[in-house]
């Protein structure tokens, strides 16, 4: 959305490119439940595309109303310009990666892959050399003959992923489909992933609840909440631009500050935000009224924590440590302000932990600009 | 000592209750007939030496000459076999519609399938006479609708024989098909139609094979009583159903012959043995697959 060049993937920013996949004004309820609420969204071809949302935001229903195992009960859900409504899954050129991977566990993963191209009548040659080609993709090749029950679950997941592709889809769902993997398994297997994504030039739609996963491996993320999509953004755009304090909170850590706006120049405000205190200097975009409530979103990591007043800073604010969250390669300080509010500011640890010089108790500044934090109105 | 206790249990409870009566069973069958209480020669009263030395295989070899026994043997095994597989035919609907269930029902299913059982196994059978007869429910309710004008003739035929093992054995085919279908993962039936099966083929590739150990398990539950069935033939089959419980029954009731019969049990026992192997084979490969 910011400085985006010709060069760059981004083809939900030409207005002239048609949408793979459209969904207009999509309503799907449960009897009284409101599992997807009047939602319209566009994907494009060759998308990385990441549902993001916390369990029951109706991430999971769009899935399987793209791969057909609901239908909408209202509005029009097009793949490649067709209503794809009452296309039954067998019909669809979607496939999808199943959350527990759904392999056959009475064939073998030469036979999962196979499973699919089986039942499009394709010649036995055909057949083989595409499994093998899959197989080599996925780097499974010498587990063919084994049973899903034979092999790791890193390898199982790869199987689920060679299976579902092995149809040459438009378009491959995938069901959080790293949820089972450990975390440092989980790391490789999204840039695996990714790889994967590019050579085959394959749509993927991601749902997870994972919000670095989503940020890792989309081109775009797409938060959800009780139905509804709050934000369709790049992952960077996301993090540095959120619209809403959901959003903001949602990935990853944040400091949100409640207070009033006051116009103060073009595009900057100032913000009461504690009886008696000094008020913060933020720049905004987005346009704010005179006592108008807003909320300031900013991201520990750029909030600077040192032990003397900083110079020349649009905003400090003197306060105590109260906790330090030391994470190896970075810490997280809780400093406590004399109102009682508490901020988290994050800096990368350089130094060896002994060389510290910020402790707990300790007095300390911390600052930022006006530019660091997002001004929100909701 | 507690392991041994453990295992010795079910062994000396096989060993007292099986093979001893089978040994006795077997030393019956290669003894002769007399007119004696017991009805057979030699006893342990003619002392161990002269027992075992008039022991012979006679009564084998007569059973092999006679083609009743051999017939006999032969429809019991045709008739257990189509009714095993009729039991297959009523029970896998009932079984696949109970997984399918809300899951709150089902455990009245369960409760249905198995209520039967709490009344007498020989009253439901005189029912089911009631029900077949000429002048019986059935054919009351049918000639009452207009379908037929003749009474069928159901009872005394192979027709009531393989009505009364597909009800008597039902829940035995019932239960184990409905054990492998409600643990199938239902997205792995999402995954094939999603890789281009329609429900039908999602069906026969997917539910099928996955149910396969519980098919076995259900046909050899089924098959292994109903190849040795006594009462229902008698009750419920005419005097043309050949079955070699009935034959049994007759050498040792009727004939006062123990030694022929028992050697008839001896075969019916070494029958039963191939497909029993079998169903174990099949319990511990699934008791496997499951690890």
């Amino acid at each position: 959305m910011h400085n985006v060049s010709q060069t760059v993937f981004a083809p939900w920013d030409d207005p002239d490119k048609e949408p793979l996949i459209q969904f207009q004004n999509v309503t799907k309820k449960f009897g009284e439940f409101v599992a997807i609420d009047d939602l319209t969204l566009d994907i494009y071809a060759q998308e990385f595309f990441a549902l993001l949302g916390p369990s029951g935001c109706g991430k999971t229903t769009m899935m399987r109303m793209l791969a057909g195992f609901e239908n909408p009960t209202s509005g029009t859900m097009k793949l490649a310009g067709q209503d794809i409504a009452d296309v039954p899954p067998n019909k669809r050129a979607v496939n999808m990666m199943f959350q527990s991977y759904a392999l056959f566990p009475h064939l073998s993963i030469w036979e999962n892959i196979a499973f699919g191209l089986k039942r499009d009548k394709q010649s036995k040659d055909q057949i083989a050399a595409r499994v093998d080609e899959m197989l080599k993709l996925t780097r499974l090749e010498k587990f063919a003959q084994r049973k899903p029950h034979q092999i790791s679950g890193g390898q199982r997941q790869r199987v689920a992923l060679a299976r579902s592709l092995a149809k040459a889809p438009k378009l491959l769902l995938l069901d959080e489909p790293l949820g089972a993997l450990d975390k440092k398994l989980r790391q490789d297997t999204q840039f695996e992933l990714m790889d994967i994504q590019e050579t085959t030039g394959t749509t993927f739609v991601i749902v997870t609840h994972d919000q670095e996963e989503a940020m890792t491996v989309a081109s775009r993320v797409a938060v959800m909440d009780e139905g509804r999509i709050i934000q369709v953004s790049t992952p960077a755009a996301i993090y540095e631009y959120p619209n809403s304090v959901y959003v903001a909170d949602f990935i990853g850590e944040v400091n949100i500050i409640d207070a009033t706006a006051k116009p103060a120049g073009k595009d900057e405000y100032h913000l009461d935000w504690a009886a008696g205190e000094a008020p913060i200097l933020a720049a905004s975009e987005r346009p704010f009224s005179e006592g108008q409530k807003a909320h300031l979103a900013i991201r520990p990591e750029k909030i600077t924590i040192t032990t003397d007043k900083p110079k020349d800073a649009s905003n400090a604010m003197q306060g105590k440590v109260l906790d330090i969250a030391y994470l190896g390669n970075l810490s997280t300080y809780h400093v406590q302000l004399p109102g009682g509010q508490i901020i988290k500011a994050q800096t990368a640890n350089t130094r060896r932990i002994a060389r510290r010089d910020i402790t707990w108790e300790d007095p300390v500044w911390i600052s930022w600009s006006a530019t660091a934090g997002v001004l929100l109105d909701q | 000592m507690r392991r041994f206790t453990l295992i010795a249990v079910p062994y000396a409870w096989l060993l007292v209750l099986f093979l001893v009566p089978f040994l006795i069973v077997f030393k019956i069958s290669l003894s002769d007939a007399a007119v004696a209480i017991p009805p057979y020669t030699p006893n342990l009263k003619d002392g161990l030496g002269a027992l075992l030395a008039e022991l012979d295989f006679e009564n084998f070899a007569f059973i092999a000459s006679d083609d009743l026994y051999w017939k006999a043997y032969l429809s019991s095994l045709r008739i257990a076999l189509i009714s095993t597989f009729c039991t297959l035919l009523v029970g896998y609907p009932i079984a696949y519609g109970m997984a399918k269930a809300p899951e709150e029902w089902r455990p009245t299913l369960m409760m249905l399938v198995i209520l039967p059982f709490w009344t007498s196994f020989l009253i439901r059978v005189y029912a089911w006479m009631g029900i077949l007869s000429t002048e019986g429910l059935l054919n009351q309710l049918l000639i009452g609708m207009g379908v037929i004008s003749e009474p069928l003739k159901i009872l005394n035929t192979n027709t009531a024989v393989y009505i009364g093992i597909v009800y008597t054995y039902l829940p035995f085919m019932i239960l184990p098909i409905y054990a492998a279908l409600e643990r199938l993962d239902e997205s792995l039936n999402e995954a094939a139609e999603d890789l281009g099966c329609s429900r039908t083929q999602a069906f026969w590739l997917v539910t099928i094979p996955l149910s396969k150990n519980g098919i076995i398990a259900g046909c050899f539950l089924v098959f292994i009583p109903a190849l040795g069935e006594f009462v229902i033939p008698s009750l419920l089959g005419g005097s043309g159903t050949l079955m070699i419980g009935k034959v049994l029954w007759e050498e040792f009731f009727n004939n006062r012959d123990w030694p022929v019969a028992s050697a008839v049990a001896v075969i019916l026992l070494l029958i039963l043995i191939i497909p029993i192997v079998l169903f174990q084979r099949n319990q511990q490969k699934q008791a496997e697959a499951e690890q």
